[in-house]
């Protein structure tokens, strides 16, 4: 490949955020997870359901020192690989990015005072109070970041006067059409992964043969939540779809190759493109685009025709597109079964082809976060600005960009592996039932 | 004092909140591996996590302040310092990551390494040495600014004696500030051991610290004459920062008060960060950039502000609760608290 900056910057760019999602999902995910453990402990009186918050708490700063230190990597990187974007952005939205630190900020102090005041106060409820801060801010720091990035699709709250920016309007920035959707979507979606991550150790741990009452109450806390933020996901999804419909239309027809403006449009799933850039292999739904879209089915929606060859995306989104959507129903579906299944035909509770049904279920939303953020940035291109500024303008001419992005994959690998080592080990060498035994809590069944 | 300056100010503090906390991180990391190598106080150790543990995370986050705080009051400074500190930059974040990585992997994992404890600790005096780079540069001479780009004189750089006396001025503080707080909490602890330990590195580390500072102004005088002379202005400022320097010395061998020593270690390294700081304005970067063309736009400028002090109300009472769980809470220090 040429030496080309801009390119070299994207893909740097791609895989720092790439691997940082993983942990930032669980980052803001798993403290919610937490404190229903610790809440469900305190209010049942269930100690099983404590060491369960105490031991998702162990492995969670693990995942939380990756989260930090590739945070503080993009962080940095933006202003070194994006340094006239960051000019810009420094103009008219440094407020949210300042404001994620300060959520951050909050985050990182409770969850230092959380993490060792488990023996500290007499009253239960005292350490349980302390979660709630790490929750508020592990999720406005998503909120404030997304926000950002939504203003990146929606650049609005200032005015360009011959290249030159003014009347900056903050607030007005911040709170761009793309917020309300974005923002709830991530940090859904963040919850639902969280849960099903947590439910996959669970399930995982009963198909093993270790029956402890322990793991089948994981099971069923993280189930129960995982079914009520899929349908979430689900709802706050349609109203994406229905934004980009309206706001970025590009994007939702290169994510459903919808290559003509038509009425009544058709949903393509699946199928790949030949040659000569036909569809083939595809499912078909009539009408469910422009149900999609607009919620009836006679709407029309605008497909890539609209747009010149050099505004539209890759098509090659549809397929992230699909496979994310594909993953949610999966998610949503599996957790229904579960549920189902526990109220109405309780000896298929734990059917070994439902638990590795929700085994898969941790990988694959994990995938279907990266699928959802490789839809939303790459069918965004080619602007870093939507209408605004093209994606090269933004990068950096420095010379070494390729070399640098050599050794953040270097990097990110070794602290891939060496992070599933330690949390490996560290579940390994103290098992529940050992822990179980030592806190004298050996009642499993 | 108008808004440009309240910008820098801020952020000066965070920076200097950043050198203060970040240096006993790394200097604490430092100290212990090399106490396990040479085996030979090995319950310093466990003193040293307790501070740690419960603060490493919010260290980090003074130091992301800064960097973002500086994108949001001066946007500019992405554009000069984003493009040239390309390379410099991104090693510092890999050390960053590697140090903040191994210190959980090692402290909250299943078992004590080694490799992972030399990982931390010797990544914590590379760290403060390539944050140098940015002060360096900031002082002119290291940039070829053309047109349309910014490049990185690379080679001036390793060869410049000022860039190397930044260098070892800075591991050698990280080191001095480390083990000032440090024999501080463990006489807090009780400790006796620990406390003479680090009472040995505080006083060894001080007469480098401070032949390290005097080379500096040398340093400076040549690279920058017209800065020197602004320093020379407001020298009252490093006379201060001496004299709580000659004040920490003579209470560590006295063995007394060492939590006021370790205030005036503070206060040494206030006045000479300030007084640093307030003689390189109006500059951001010699020759190039101002406080005043790079500031980003009124508006902004005033909601940052608003957005700062309502942020700090918030912050204030949250830190206050850490250290008097933590650092004041004489149990949890002594290790019968958990």
């Amino acid at each position: 490949m040429e030496y080309d900056p801009a390119t070299y910057s994207r893909i740097l760019t791609g895989v720092t955020l790439g691997f940082h999602i993983i942990f930032a999902t669980l980052g803001v995910g798993v403290p919610l997870m937490i404190a229903l453990a610790e809440w469900t402990g305190m209010r049942k009186n269930d100690p099983h359901y404590t060491l369960l918050a105490r031991r998702w708490a162990r492995g969670f700063v693990v995942t939380v020192a990756v989260g930090v230190v590739t945070g503080t990597a993009i962080g940095l990187q933006l202003s070194l690989l994006w340094p006239n974007f960051m000019q810009v952005a420094g103009q008219t939205i440094a407020l949210p990015l300042f404001l994620e630190v300060f959520a951050f900020f909050f985050e990182a102090i409770f969850l230092g005072i959380y993490l060792y005041t488990w023996d500290r106060f007499k009253s239960k409820l005292k350490h349980f109070l302390l979660i709630i801060p790490v929750i508020i801010g592990a999720s406005f720091s998503a909120f404030f970041i997304t926000s950002l990035n939504a203003f990146m699709n929606a650049p609005q709250g200032f005015e360009l006067v011959d290249g030159v920016i003014q009347n900056i309007r903050p607030l007005e920035a911040m709170f761009n059409p793309a917020t309300p959707t974005k923002t709830a979507h991530v940090i859904i979606t963040c919850y639902l992964t969280a849960a099903f991550v947590l439910a996959m150790i669970a399930a995982y741990k009963l198909l093993k043969g270790d029956r402890n009452v322990y793991h089948k109450k994981a099971l069923h806390l993280t189930m129960v939540s995982a079914f009520i933020f899929a349908i979430a996901t689900a709802l706050i999804g349609d109203f994406s779809g229905k934004y980009l419909a309206e706001y970025q239309p590009e994007k939702l027809a290169a994510g459903e190759w919808h290559f003509e403006t038509e009425t009544e449009a058709p949903l393509v799933l699946g199928g790949v493109l030949n040659e000569e850039g036909e569809v083939e292999y595809a499912l078909e739904i009539p009408y469910a685009l422009s149900i999609l879209s607009y919620g009836y089915p006679g709407a029309e929606v605008t497909g890539l025709d609209q747009f010149a060859p050099e505004d539209t995306p890759p098509l090659i989104v549809h397929y992230f597109f699909d496979g994310m959507i594909a993953i949610g129903m999966y998610l949503m579906f599996i957790s229904f079964l579960y549920v189902a299944f526990r109220k109405f035909k309780p000896a298929w509770q734990y059917n070994r082809w439902l638990l590795w049904g929700i085994v898969a279920g941790g990988p694959l939303s994990l995938l279907a976060i990266e699928f959802g953020w490789m839809f939303a940035e790459i069918g965004r291109q080619p602007w870093i600005l939507y209408g605004i500024m093209r994606t090269p303008e933004g990068a950096t001419t420095a010379d070494h960009v390729d070399s640098m992005l050599y050794m953040f994959i270097g990097l990110y690998t070794v602290l891939g592996v060496s992070a599933s080592l330690v949390l490996r080990k560290m579940f390994r060498n103290n098992p529940v039932a050992h822990e179980l035994e030592r806190r004298g809590m050996d009642k499993g069944e | 004092m108008t808004m440009e300056v309240w910008g820098i100010a801020i952020l000066w503090l965070f920076l200097y909140g950043y050198m203060i906390v970040g240096s006993i991180d790394f200097g604490a990391g430092f100290f212990h591996f090399y106490n396990k190598v040479s085996k030979k106080k090995h319950p310093v150790n466990s003193l040293i996590q307790r501070y740690l543990s419960p603060v490493w995370e919010t260290t980090n986050v003074f130091l992301v302040f800064f960097f973002v705080g500086i994108i949001g009051f001066f946007p500019d400074t992405a554009y000069y310092y984003g493009t040239a500190l390309l390379v410099p930059g991104s090693i510092s974040i890999v050390l960053i990551a590697i140090r903040g990585s191994y210190y959980a992997f090692n402290t909250y994992g299943a078992s004590d390494s080694k490799v992972y404890s030399f990982l931390y600790g010797i990544t914590g005096l590379l760290i403060p040495a390539s944050f140098t780079t940015v002060l360096t540069i900031s002082e002119g001479g290291f940039l070829d600014i053309s047109e349309n780009a910014v490049t990185l004189d690379l080679m001036a750089l390793l060869t410049s004696p000022y860039s190397w006396s930044v260098v070892i001025l800075a591991v050698v503080s990280v080191l001095f500030i480390s083990s000032s707080f440090l024999q501080y909490y463990a006489r807090k602890a009780n400790d006796e051991a620990s406390f003479e330990l680090f009472r040995k590195y505080t006083l060894f580390w001080s007469g480098p610290q401070i032949l390290a500072s005097v080379f500096i102004f040398f340093a400076l005088s040549e690279h920058n004459p017209a800065h020197f002379a602004d320093m020379l202005d407001i020298w009252w400022m490093f006379g201060l920062s001496f004299v709580f320097f000659v004040g920490v010395v003579v209470l560590t061998v006295l063995k007394r008060n060492l939590g006021t020593a370790f205030i005036l270690v503070m206060l040494q390294f206030f006045a000479a960060w300030f007084g640093y700081g307030a003689s390189h304005l109006p500059w951001l970067l010699y020759d190039y950039l101002t406080i005043y063309d790079g500031f980003v736009n009124t508006t902004m400028g005033i909601t940052l502000i608003v957005s700062f002090i309502l942020g700090f109300l918030l912050l204030i009472p949250s830190l206050y609760l850490l250290m008097r769980l933590f650092l004041f809470d004489t149990e949890y220090i002594r290790g019968n608290k958990k």
